[in-house]
């Protein structure tokens, strides 16, 4: 079976919600649309307070090249464009609307019909994509018609879906996967076609054999695609991970990308979103919030509008159990706690993980053992250890020249360190200082040429 | 006795042959070294804090012996005595600067502004900052973790366990600057170091809106005005819903301090004025600058007794109840600049 | 929802094998040979490693209670298996007092003056008897015949590497079964092969240890004697016969498995550490073929121990994407 080369760990999967059946979440009364949900430059607000929108409505646009454009996620009264705390607390643009009704913008076909065919061009594709403002729905939240913009001088040989949802707890795309196999299929075609590719790969590991049996059935009519079991490892779903692991190929260190090993990932929820996008004129407003934790009276799987309140989500899944440690606004492994419960789902949120207060709490640390576990764990071969002890000692020109640039920030080496050391939080701090650093050497650099 | 002379011989020769390799190697490795830069590194304080912007004394030394213009050097820790003294010594002009203390702009007390979630990460602010808001509900100040304790090459500055934030030792504060830096949040600021350790300043730097100020933290900025309104001397400013006292045009009046509503301006080192506005206990002169020490003094004599308890350690002014405050303000603010001429 | 939320930074996961279970398995997989020991050796066993294992834990509580004054790590289990690793180390004939200069050299000087566990850049156990070895060499090299007589019953408790160099056996006397079983003189935790070998594979199981560095210790030193074998025109039985007794005799496996894998005393990487390994086997071969002592593993495993931090600043993992 399968994998990626070196490195990585095996948590408890606790896939709690993996035979929950996708539901329907109610709409919400007032949804909080952030102008920053994907990477890059936050959108600008087109509706201004007063303003009426429609369900699908462009509400804000994308801010540059890379950016994406927002769509109002209900019906309703524009009440407020202003400062709102996010899951962290901390204050960001957002777009506040309460809703009246649940009335559409025109051109968006919400039946359930299947449409295979697809003639538009390269560019028309990509260019519906920008428009339905889809962004990487795994949680890095790249705007995707950057992505499959193929940057001259590039090739892309293959695409790779990114069905492996390596996060413990988290069955989203697990669910989307089996619920909407045809359409992500045929998302799978239409992705394959923007970027001109013969050849596409749908990674999916092989704790989620449902998934794999169905997939495949499907594909077999559908030429050039090819089903690939993993063996379950984390951080398979990440992006290099994911391509060694099918294709056998590295990406180099940053600022390397895949496109130069000749591969492009879509996450598996993302490509779906295509495939609403440009079969149905489906812009990006809702989203599989996967909601779970071991003491929820009911771990589910959510169908959920953008910017509805995470406590929504709670409610559905039988409220706060009384011993909440933490909130996590993604995955255990590389979610974020969450301080603020009425901030809304974002396109990058691909679950809620309530974890109780005794497997919150973090062991007390104590001293490096010298064990090398997250040096074997590392899944880009670094010396964890050391980057975080270099950090701490502020020996910037070490940690770079060890390749702090090339930590994907997975948690493997925190998650396994018998010491119960903070090394990714270092790490982390290591990482983006170094980045600064090299930004301003290229900037100082810049003029003098 | 034949082993114990080869013995010795051996080793004779064995060491003046390593003598004669040492002092060639030496010759041939010697670094030609301008021996002004040792005696400049002699006359530096020798703290190596960085302060001025070099790994080290001996970097500082090296820059200000070879530089033709040290005016845009300067040692914060030996201070303009310290850099006359070697531009005297190198003939060259050095830069003059006011002496200045680190200052922790922040009131945010475990009282003032309660916790709201539990960090349980890594003990650093560098790394509480870039994750979240922090453990209050406040996303400009202090996060606790004493980054600029641990930043600090002279032990002048140190968390208080009571109030949860880092607290300057006046005295011990060479205003290198490491704090500054080390703050992710840029809360510490080096301001002008007045005579006794006085100080005006606002202790708050949220740019939030009032409300959301008022929601997290019972001693913030709200960034009302009437501070602003009330200063004769055009010192303070607010900008993004916060006031700022410029400590170049404050001269210690101390008449924003009962004016502000919640309590975020300080006053350390000195008595608050007296709820009357017009109390013979006048404030004191406001000359210009450069004359400020000398004149001071006196006026520090007579307020010595008074302010003796209250001078080793900070005073916080409590909000006064803004109200009566309110209509004095203009009698005051005409009153300020015929006082001095009252005092001379 | 009583209490405040948590907040930490990613990952909110951690694994239940702290560095007290690690230290506790360490502790479990040497059972087997303490068994066996005490089955060869008698109670003397257990009286030397209950005192090694008090000894080093009580010096260890009472340098970090009043000289370093830092927090406690006792808890740990690491000193406990110092302990019981120094004992192993030691004749169970040995003098009391001696397990108590050994337990405190090992404690107080190879572990504490570093900055105790993860710091000591040599094995502790090690340093303790080596040192014990070159203070008392007449107590350590005085051992005690297995109760039953032993195989080596004529040799008057020589060990059966001592006996091989100094020419009084060759080193197909002992058979297979004997070197398994530890039914010879020797140390108290060396002898018995095959107990080890269970504590080495409880420990891979329990992922406490990887395979490199063990078997590439036994591997090289297994060729080498091989080499050896040939060069000195040896054929047929002797051939595999020299290789085996050189694994199996003397502290080889005890050595290979428990203290080079001691964590903070070995190198980071796979590779570096499949370095170190072959230089423990190595030095080990030339100080057993051609050396002063007939036993050359703690001599080895100290030497590399110093090569340790050369090895990580020059080994390091290999970098994903990089060729």
């Amino acid at each position: 079976m399968k994998t990626f080369p070196m490195g990585g760990v095996h948590p408890s999967e606790n896939k709690l919600s993996s035979a929950k059946a996708i539901e329907v979440l109610p709409l919400p009364e007032v949804v909080n649309i952030p102008l920053a949900q994907h990477i890059g430059a936050p959108a600008v607000a087109k509706v201004a307070k007063g303003d009426k929108v429609l369900t699908g409505q462009l509400i804000a646009e994308a801010g540059s090249f890379m950016s994406a454009n927002i769509h109002s996620p209900i019906s309703g009264t524009v009440t407020a464009v202003d400062m709102l705390p996010n899951g962290q607390g901390l204050r960001q643009m957002m777009i506040t609307i309460k809703r009246e009704g649940d009335d559409w913008a025109e051109g968006i076909d919400r039946s359930q019909t299947l449409v295979k065919e697809c003639n538009l061009s390269a560019q028309e594709i990509i260019a519906r994509i920008k428009a339905a403002g889809i962004v990487g729905m795994g949680g890095a939240t790249f705007p995707t018609h950057v992505k499959l913009s193929i940057p001259a001088g590039k090739k892309a040989e293959c695409v790779i879906i990114n069905g492996v949802e390596c996060e413990p707890y988290l069955t989203s795309d697990h669910r989307m996967m089996l619920e909407h196999g045809e359409e992500l299929v045929v998302g799978v075609t239409i992705v394959m076609k923007a970027v001109g590719v013969e050849k596409a790969y749908i990674g999916i590991e092989n704790n989620k054999p449902d998934a794999i049996a169905h997939l495949q059935k499907i594909v077999a009519s559908y030429p050039g695609i090819e089903v690939v079991p993993l063996k379950v490892r984390y951080p398979q779903g990440g992006e290099k991970q994911l391509i060694a692991a099918v294709t056998g190929r590295q990406v180099p260190p940053p600022p390397a990308l895949p496109i130069d090993v000749g591969a492009v990932v879509c996450n598996a929820s993302t490509t779906y979103a295509v495939y609403q996008a440009v079969q149905k004129g489906m812009p990006l407003i809702q989203r599989v919030v996967t909601i779970t934790g071991k003491n929820l009276r009911e771990p589910k799987n959510l169908l959920t509008r953008m910017g509805t309140p995470v406590s929504a989500l709670i409610a559905a899944a039988g409220g706060l159990p009384e011993n909440t440690g933490k909130v996590i606004n993604g995955g255990p492994m590389m979610g974020r706690a969450m301080v603020n419960l009425e901030s809304p789902v974002t396109k990058g949120c691909s679950g809620i993980t309530v974890l109780s207060d005794h497997d919150a709490r973090r062991h007390v640390a104590s001293q490096c053992i010298k064990c090398a576990k997250c040096v074997a764990a590392c899944p880009m071969g670094l010396e964890p250890y050391y980057l975080s002890k270099m950090t701490q000692k502020k020996n910037w020109d070490e940690v770079e020249a060890r390749m702090i640039t090339s930590c994907i920030e997975c948690g493997c080496c925190q998650s396994t360190c018998p010491a119960y050391l903070p090394l990714l939080d270092w790490i982390r701090l290591g990482k983006q200082t170094t980045m600064g650093r090299i930004r301003a050497r290229a900037a100082a650099a810049a003029p003098k040429k | 006795m034949e082993v114990l002379l080869y013995t010795i011989l051996t080793l004779c020769v064995l060491g003046v042959l390593a003598a004669v390799i040492l002092y060639f190697v030496a010759q041939k490795f010697r670094v030609e070294e301008d021996p002004r830069i040792d005696e400049v590194e002699k006359m530096l304080p020798g703290a190596n804090c960085g302060g001025c912007g070099f790994a080290g004394c001996r970097g500082m030394a090296d820059a200000l012996v070879k530089r033709d213009d040290i005016s845009e050097l300067f040692c914060p820790v030996g201070g303009s005595d310290c850099m006359k003294a070697i531009a005297g010594y190198l003939g060259k002009a050095a830069a003059e600067k006011q002496p200045e203390v680190a200052t922790v702009r922040c009131g945010g007390t475990c009282e003032k502004r309660p916790r709201t979630n539990e960090y349980n990460g890594a003990r650093s602010c560098a790394v509480a900052a870039s994750l979240y808001v922090g453990e209050t509900g406040c996303a400009f100040g202090c996060l606790g973790f004493g980054d600029c304790v641990a930043a600090c090459a002279f032990d002048a500055i140190h968390m208080n366990p009571q109030t949860g934030l880092p607290e300057v030792d006046p005295d011990k504060c060479t205003a290198c600057g490491a704090c500054v830096k080390a703050c992710p949040k840029m809360v510490i600021e080096l301001r002008k170091k007045w005579p006794k350790n006085r100080a005006v300043y606002v202790s708050c730097v949220s740019k939030d809106k009032g409300a959301v100020v008022m929601k997290a933290c019972k001693a913030g900025c709200i960034g009302c005005g009437k501070c602003e309104k009330v200063c004769a001397f055009g010192a303070i400013t607010v900008a993004n819903n916060l006031a700022y006292i410029d400590p170049q045009k404050c001269k210690l009046c101390r008449k924003c301090v009962n004016e502000c509503p919640t309590g975020a301006i300080k006053l350390v080192g000195m008595d608050p004025l007296p709820k009357e506005p017009k109390a013979p206990a006048a404030p004191k002169a406001a000359p210009a600058e450069k004359k400020e020490a000398p004149k001071a003094a006196p006026a520090e004599k007579k307020e010595a007794p008074k302010a003796a308890p209250a001078a080793a350690k900070e005073t916080v002014k409590e909000a006064p109840k803004a109200a009566p405050a309110e209509k004095p303000v203009k009698e005051t603010s005409k009153a300020a600049p015929k006082e001095p001429s009252h005092e001379s | 929802m009583a209490n405040k939320l948590i907040v930490a930074p990613a990952p909110h996961v951690q694994t239940s094998q702290s560095t007290a279970h690690i230290m506790r398995d360490v502790v479990i997989a040497l059972m087997p040979a303490l068994v066996v020991s005490t089955i060869v050796f008698g109670f003397d066993v257990l009286r030397v490693t209950a005192l090694s294992v008090a000894a080093c834990v009580v010096f260890e509580f009472l340098i970090q209670k009043y000289v370093v004054r830092g927090p406690l790590t006792i808890s740990n289990w690491s000193a406990v298996v110092t302990g019981v690793l120094l004992a192993f180390n030691l004749p169970a004939s040995i003098p009391w007092w001696i397990v108590l200069i050994g337990a405190f050299v090992a404690i107080a000087i190879a572990k504490m003056t570093f900055g105790g566990l993860g710091k000591n850049p040599f094995n502790p156990a090690l340093v303790g008897r080596v040192f014990l070895l070159v203070a008392y060499p007449v107590q350590m090299t005085t051992w005690p015949l297995p109760v039953n007589g032993g195989a080596f019953d004529a040799l008057s408790g020589a060990t059966p590497l001592a006996a091989v160099k100094h020419g009084l056996a060759g080193p197909d006397a002992l058979g297979v079964q004997d070197l398994l079983l530890g039914n010879m003189p020797g140390s108290m935790g060396e002898v018995a092969a095959l107990a080890l070998l269970v504590g080495f594979v409880y420990l891979l199981w329990r992922r406490v240890i990887t395979w490199h560095i063990p078997v590439t210790i036994l591997v090289t030193m297994a060729l080498f004697a091989f080499v050896v074998a040939l060069c000195k025109g040896e054929s047929g039985a002797m051939l595999w016969q020299l290789p085996l007794f050189h694994v199996l005799a003397g502290g080889a496996i005890l050595g290979s498995v428990f203290m080079a894998t001691d964590y903070s005393t070995s190198p980071m990487t796979v590779k570096g550490g499949v370095i170190f390994a072959v230089g423990i086997g190595i030095i080990t071969m030339l100080i057993r073929l051609w050396g002063a002592y007939p036993e050359g593993m703690s001599f080895a495993i100290l030497l590399m121990n110093a090569c340790v931090p050369l090895i990580n600043k020059y080994v390091k993992p290999k970098r994903f994407g990089v060729k």
